[in-house]
C-alpha cells in the first residue's frame, strides 16, 4: 500500500511564520492510528480514558467499542452498550443471551445451539477515521472543521456556528454536538498530547496493544513498518472518504 | 447477513429539527410564489395579473423571515455572519448567503418597480410631511412620472424577472442540494434531490397563492378572475405531475438498484415513515389534490364546485409539501449511520426549536405581510376599480 502525505502550500506558508515555539511543528509529522480487532479484548478502558482526557459529556462519545456476534445462520447482532465505557462484562452476555431468546432475531437462541449458535465473535474499537478526502471538513461552511497540515482532522471551536451539518455528513456517527458548547465535538487523536511527543490517552491504556498510533514520517517507527506488511481495511470504503484509520482484521460484517 | 437493530452510540441524538423543517418551507413558498409572478411579468400570461404583484409582496413577506428558523437552530446564532464574512467555499451551506443577499436584491428591485408609479404619485399628493418624506425617499427623489419612464420600468421588469428565475431556482434547488449531496445519508444521496425540492417549492407556492386568492378576493382585497384561478390550478396540476415523477423516480432507483441504500430505506418507509410518508404525504397529500386538479382540467372554471375543489386540493398540497419536508429531514436522521438502527423523533411544544417556535416563525410571514400590504397595495388603483374584463393570453405584460 502506498500512503501519499500532502503537504498544501497554505500549510507551508504557516511553516514560514515564525510564531514561537509553542506551536507545534506540524510538517515534520503526519499521523496515522492503526486497530487491530483481533487484539482488541472489549475491556473498555480505551473509553474511560479517553472522556477523563477530554472531558467527554456522558452519553456522547469520541471513541466507542462494538461488540459484534455472528451465529451459525449468519445472523450479525452488535451491541456497544454505553460505548463500551463499562466494558463487556460477563453478566452482560448472560442477560444478552436471556433476551434474545424472547427474541426470534437476536443471537444465542436454544441455549446457543442449533444454527442460533454464536460462531463468531469480536471487538471493534471505533473513532474519528481522520479522513483525507473528508466530507466533515468539505461541508463546514466557516472552516470551522479543518485538517492540520499532520494530518489531524479538528474543530475550532471559536469558529464553530454549531450547524451539525458537518455531524450529518460523517459517515462514521464520529461526531456529535457538544450539549454545553453547543459546538461540533470529535476525537482529536488527543492532539493536546500528540504535539507533546505523547500518545493519544486510548493507546497508552490499551492493555493489548490493539490501539497503535504513529507518525508517517518518522521512518523507523512501528506503524509504518505495521502499514507496509499487514493486511489492511478502512471502515466503508466504499464511500472513498480515505480513513487514516486503518483495522486489521476487520470483518465483513462491520458497520 | 442480517443484523439486529444497532445504532451507533453518538447517533441517539436528531439534530436537524423542526426548524430544519420549516427553512426549506419557507424558501419554497419564496421560489414558488415568484414563479408564479414571473409566468406573468417575464412569460406574459396576462391571467395572472390579478395576483401578479401580491405574489411578490408574498415571496418578500417570506423571505424575510427565511433566516429565522436558522438562526433558532444554530449553536452560536451570534457567529452566523461568518457563513458570508469569512466562507468555506467548499461547503454547499456557504452559498446560502450569497445566494439569499442576491435573490433578495433581485426580488426587492422589482417590487420597487412595480410599485413606482405609485410611490412616485403618493410622494406628490401625501399630506403630512413623514409620509411625504417616507415616499420621497423610497422615490429615490423622483417627482414625477413619464410614458417613457414606464416603458423603461416595463423593461427592467422584464429583465429582473429573468435573473429572477433561476435566482429562485437556485435558491430553493441549492437547499435540496445541500441535502442531496450528503454521501453519508443514502436517504438524502441523489442527484435528484435539487430537482425534487424545486418542483415541489413550485408546488408549494402556487398552492399558497391560490388559498389566498380565493380568501381575499372573495373580501374584494384582490380582483376576482375565475381565469387567474383556473391558471394558477393548470400550473399547480402541472408541477405536482413532474414533482410526482421526480418523486417517484428516486424512489423506483432505490429499490430497482437495490443497494445497501434500500435496505435502509424500504425499512424507513415501512416502519418510521409508513404513517407520515406513505399514508399521509402519498395517500393524503399527493392523492387528493392531484385527483382533484386532474378532475378540474375538465371542468368549467365558473361553478361554484370548481373554486372549493381548487381550494381543497392546493390546501392539501401546501400540506403535502410540508410533509414532504419533514419526512426528507426528519426521516433521513431516523437511521443510524450504522443503517441498521432506528430512532424516533418528538418535538417539544417549548423548546427553542419546538413546536411553538415553528407555528410563530410560520405566521410571521402572514404579519409582514399584512404590514406590508399596508404600505403597498395589493393591486394597482385601475385594477380595483374597474370590472373584470375578458384577457388575452400573449398580451404584453402591463404595470
Amino acid at each position: 500500500m502506498v500512503v501519499a502525505i500532502p503537504k498544501p502550500g497554505w500549510a507551508q506558508r504557516i511553516h514560514d511564520i515564525e510564531v514561537g515555539e509553542e506551536i507545534p511543528d506540524w510538517l515534520d509529522h503526519y499521523w496515522v492510528y492503526l486497530i487491530d480487532t483481533t487484539k482488541c479484548i472489549g475491556c473498555g478502558a480505551c473509553v474511560r480514558a479517553d472522556k477523563r482526557e477530554n472531558g467527554v459529556p456522558p452519553m456522547f462519545f469520541r471513541t466507542w467499542v462494538e461488540r459484534y456476534q455472528i451465529t451459525e445462520d449468519n445472523h450479525v447482532h452488535v451491541d456497544s452498550p454505553d460505548g463500551g465505557y463499562g466494558g463487556f462484562l460477563p453478566e452482560d452476555l448472560a442477560q444478552l443471551l436471556t433476551s434474545a431468546e424472547k427474541d426470534p432475531a437476536g443471537p444465542g437462541r436454544g441455549g446457543g445451539k442449533g444454527k442460533n449458535k454464536v460462531t463468531k465473535g469480536f471487538f471493534v474499537p471505533k473513532m474519528c477515521n481522520h479522513c483525507r478526502n473528508t466530507p466533515c471538513t468539505q461541508v463546514c461552511p466557516v472552516n470551522a472543521s479543518y485538517q492540520s497540515p499532520d494530518g489531524v482532522v479538528l474543530v475550532d471551536k471559536t469558529r464553530c456556528i454549531g450547524c451539525s451539518y458537518c455531524v450529518q455528513a460523517c459517515p462514521y456517527g464520529s461526531r456529535y454536538i457538544h450539549p454545553e458548547k453547543h459546538t461540533a465535538d470529535k476525537c482529536t487523536w488527543c492532539y493536546h498530547r500528540i504535539t507533546k511527543g505523547l500518545m493519544p490517552a486510548c493507546v497508552t491504556v490499551c492493555p493489548t496493544g490493539a490501539r497503535k498510533f504513529g507518525d508517517l514520517k518518522d521512518e523507523s517507527s512501528e506503524i509504518k513498518k505495521l502499514l507496509a506488511t499487514q493486511r489492511l481495511n478502512v471502515l466503508k470504503p466504499e464511500l472513498n472518504t480515505e480513513p487514516f484509520c486503518f483495522y486489521i482484521g476487520l470483518d465483513q460484517s462491520v458497520r | 447477513m442480517t443484523y439486529s437493530e444497532y445504532l451507533f452510540p453518538n447517533d441517539m441524538h436528531i439534530y436537524w429539527s423542526l426548524m430544519i423543517v420549516t427553512y426549506p418551507f419557507i424558501t419554497g413558498l419564496i421560489a414558488g410564489a415568484f414563479m408564479a409572478s414571473a409566468l406573468f411579468h417575464v412569460f406574459g400570461l396576462q391571467e395572472l395579473k390579478p395576483i401578479s404583484r401580491f405574489a411578490l409582496l408574498v415571496s418578500l413577506a417570506f423571505m424575510l423571515c427565511a433566516t429565522l428558523p436558522l438562526l433558532f437552530h444554530l449553536g452560536h446564532p451570534e457567529r452566523a455572519l461568518n457563513v458570508v464574512v469569512t466562507p468555506h467555499w467548499h461547503s454547499a451551506m456557504a452559498g446560502f448567503g450569497f445566494i439569499y443577499s442576491f435573490y433578495l436584491v433581485v426580488l426587492t428591485m422589482e417590487i420597487w418597480l412595480s410599485y413606482w408609479e405609485e410611490i412616485v404619485t403618493y410622494g406628490r399628493t401625501s399630506a403630512s410631511g413623514m409620509k411625504k418624506t417616507f415616499w420621497r425617499a423610497i422615490a429615490l427623489g423622483a417627482g414625477e412620472t413619464s410614458d417613457d419612464i414606464k416603458q423603461a420600468n416595463k423593461k427592467a421588469i422584464y429583465i429582473l424577472g429573468l435573473i429572477g428565475i433561476p435566482s429562485a431556482c437556485t435558491l430553493h434547488g441549492y437547499v435540496g442540494f445541500i441535502f442531496g449531496s450528503l454521501k453519508s445519508n443514502p436517504w438524502w444521496s441523489t442527484p435528484l434531490m435539487p430537482q425534487v425540492f424545486l418542483l415541489s417549492a413550485i408546488v408549494s407556492g402556487l398552492a399558497l397563492l391560490i388559498v389566498m386568492y380565493v380568501a381575499l378576493s372573495s373580501k374584494g382585497y384582490l380582483t376576482w378572475s375565475t381565469k387567474c384561478l383556473k391558471t394558477l390550478c393548470f400550473y399547480l396540476w402541472l408541477a405536482m405531475l413532474f414533482y410526482m415523477i421526480s418523486e417517484g423516480l428516486e424512489i423506483l432507483f432505490f429499490y430497482y438498484e437495490s443497494s445497501d441504500a434500500w435496505f435502509v430505506i424500504s425499512t424507513l418507509l415501512f416502519t418510521k415513515l409508513w404513517v407520515s410518508f406513505v399514508v399521509v404525504q402519498i395517500g393524503i397529500g399527493v392523492v387528493v389534490p392531484f385527483t382533484l386538479l386532474s378532475i378540474m382540467l375538465f371542468m368549467k372554471e365558473d361553478q361554484g364546485l370548481y373554486t372549493t375543489m381548487a381550494v381543497i386540493a392546493a390546501a392539501t398540497a401546501l400540506f403535502e409539501v410540508w410533509m414532504m419536508r419533514w419526512n426528507i429531514v426528519i426521516g433521513g436522521q431516523q437511521f443510524s449511520k450504522s443503517y441498521v438502527g432506528f430512532r424516533s423523533y418528538h418535538p417539544e411544544w417549548l423548546d427553542q426549536e419546538g413546536i411553538l417556535t415553528t407555528m410563530g416563525l410560520s405566521l410571521l410571514p402572514f404579519f409582514l405581510l399584512y404590514v406590508l400590504t399596508r404600505i403597498l397595495p395589493m393591486r394597482e388603483a385601475a385594477e380595483a376599480t374597474e370590472e373584470e374584463k375578458p384577457l388575452q393570453s400573449g398580451e404584453p405584460a402591463e404595470q
